[in-house]
């Protein structure tokens, strides 16, 4: 009875005023609270379509990695996505979100949302331009937090063994990714500043992740790639792919799921939104060329996998820019992306680190020329909240080449964070539980190694059952 | 009794079955192998990278004959899967024991 007085009260009252207040509260006179956020159902349907539309980038992910390795490794590559799906879900909700989203501070959020507590509050950053519910704000950034860790099972394919993996996403998760989104997605992170500046000036723009997911998971794919060292036999002996139909099915999967990375980022279903549509298809198909063309030029044949390639890391570039530059802006975008990041993936092979399925050259690379190419292309004619980048006549303290320094600040300071965080997370889960899958287990392959199930089960000589299966020991009479 | 055993290109297995059929052979065996002769295998592009192959895809073909049947079988083996290019492969005689058809249980020539 207290209670409801309480809230009686509350209502009856002028406006709270403070950091936290509920969505959608109205003073005595039924106007809405200033920083409340009113509901806007639209906006509320398309983030939560975004979200289911993200989750799906995952298990996509899944198979164009799982399509790039070879056929007796497939299992453990698509159980590491999945696997990522199941821990990010439960962290994220518990620990991350509030990390990465409630308070007011530059590098790191309070503990308000922790357990996903006082969740009818607002979020800070987003104050009274939050036109969904909170909830649904946790829904939409659990879907990046997940495919972020995801990513980096691309560079460290076939050698990480699965409980260290584990014990990887579960903290790199929470201390690498959680800080990374506060400094650049919230409004009051010292990467954004937003919220800070006078005038609500960005300092550096990332529409929808280049820096927080892109680059973020590249550095991190770098750092376990040299940690974990090469592949046996890499590079002497080639490792193709075992089903690039599969790579192809997980790219226009991934096309598929990004709309709601880079169109859903807007959290709202407006202008801005399309035109982050428009740009992240643009963008995404003229990558697609551009990679053809690399390779045609280079070897003399384009390939099907340079295709799959190509869209995803004009995806990736995309991603910053999304909501900040023009269609035509993107064509460009998205082609010089392609065609880069298509000679890119070379680099590995002359530095000789083992980036197995080129997360540094596609993401990492991507992710840098999407960031950087916010400072050439941005414009306020599609956003009225971002810079004039170079290209459109940006100048003074906040436009043109002082974004583009901003842009390459926060990129550098992402890199940095993420791989040497990185290095000390994987250095230390070494010294309790080795990441390095022993070296017979590598021969043998991992799906029937290290989980005891293959992912193409023929059946043995003469049709008799297969080889696959969870051994449990010797047979009765044999000796082990 | 003879082996010929010939190691060709795989797109030459139709022109070779071909031939063999015009000289009356009843059966053979075909199995895809790789290996390398002379060669050395050869340098392939993957992913932006080179790489050595160095075993070669080719067929192998099993033909069990007559002693006086052999000469001209691999004649005309050779002649069916050549290009004149390098990697056509190779064919090789070697003498046969016994045979016997399984169903049968007939022997020697009159299992061929």
């Amino acid at each position: 009875m207290s209670h409801l007085l309480a809230v009686h009260q509350l209502l009856a009252d002028a406006c709270p005023t403070g950091k936290y207040i509920p969505v959608g509260l109205t003073d005595s006179k039924g106007a809405a609270c200033a920083g409340s956020g009113q509901v806007d159902s639209g906006a509320t349907a398309w983030v939560l379509a975004s979200s289911a539309l993200v989750l799906l980038m995952t298990p996509a992910l899944a198979f164009f990695y799982g399509g790039m390795v070879r056929a007796k490794h497939a299992l453990t590559m698509l159980l590491q996505n999945f696997a990522t799906i199941g821990i990010v879900s439960v962290t994220w909700i518990t620990l991350g979100f509030t990390w990465a989203f409630s308070g007011t501070g530059k590098y790191l959020g309070d503990n308000h949302f922790i357990f996903l507590r006082h969740i009818n509050d607002t979020v800070p950053a987003l104050g009274s331009f939050q036109l969904i519910p909170t909830m649904c704000f946790v829904a939409f950034q659990l879907t990046f937090a997940i495919i972020t860790p995801a990513l980096i099972t691309g560079s460290t394919a076939d050698r990480w063994r699965f409980g260290p993996f584990v014990a990887f996403v579960t903290i790199w998760s929470v201390v690498i990714y959680a800080p990374v989104a506060h400094w650049v997605f919230d409004g009051y992170g010292w990467l954004n500043r937003s919220l800070i500046e006078p005038g609500g000036h960005f300092f550096a723009q990332d529409f929808a992740g280049g820096t927080v997911v892109h680059i973020n998971a590249g550095a991190a794919g770098l750092a376990m790639a040299i940690l974990l060292g090469k592949r046996k036999g890499w590079p002497k002996e080639q490792m193709r792919g075992h089903n690039i139909p599969f790579v192809l099915l997980g790219a226009g999967l991934l096309w598929f799921g990004w709309f709601g990375f880079n169109a859903g980022s807007e959290l709202g279903a407006d202008g801005v939104a399309s035109a982050a549509w428009v740009n992240t298809n643009t963008a995404t198909a003229t990558a697609l060329l551009g990679w053809l063309v690399a390779e045609k030029l280079r070897y003399g044949k384009s390939t099907a996998l340079g295709a799959a390639s190509g869209a995803v890391a004009g995806l990736v570039a995309i991603t910053p820019c999304a909501g900040w530059v023009s269609p035509m802006g993107s064509i460009f975008i998205g082609f010089i992306a392609g065609f880069a990041c298509a000679f890119a993936i070379s680099i590995k092979n002359k530095l000789g680190y083992d980036d197995s399925l080129d997360v540094v050259g596609v993401h990492f690379i991507g992710g840098w020329i999407g960031t950087l190419s916010v400072g050439f292309f941005s414009t306020k004619g599609t956003n009225s909240l971002g810079n004039d980048g170079i290209l459109y006549g940006g100048k003074g303290h906040f436009g043109g080449w002082n974004l583009l320094l901003h842009q390459f600040l926060a990129a550098g300071a992402v890199t940095l964070y993420s791989f040497f965080g990185t290095l000390i997370i994987g250095f230390v889960i070494n010294l309790v539980y080795k990441h390095r899958v022993p070296e017979d287990w590598e021969a043998e392959g991992l799906d029937t190694a290290m989980h005891g199930e293959s992912a193409y089960d023929w059946g043995g000589v003469g049709n008799t059952s297969g080889h696959s299966g969870i051994s449990i020991g010797a047979k009765e009479g044999v000796p082990a | 009794m003879k082996q010929i055993t010939a190691i060709v290109k795989p797109f030459k297995l139709d022109d070779v079955k071909a031939a063999l059929e015009v000289l009356g052979v009843q059966g053979l065996t075909v199995g895809e192998v790789q290996g390398f002769g002379r060669q050395k295998g050869h340098t392939e592009v993957y992913r932006g990278a080179e790489y050595t192959v160095d075993f070669v895809p080719k067929v192998r073909i099993d033909v069990v004959v007559n002693d006086g049947d052999a000469d001209k079988i691999v004649g005309a083996i050779v002649e069916a899967a050549r290009t004149g290019k390098i990697g056509d492969g190779k064919v090789w005689v070697t003498p046969v024991e016994s045979l016997v058809r399984v169903r049968t249980g007939e022997r020697d020539a009159d299992a061929i």
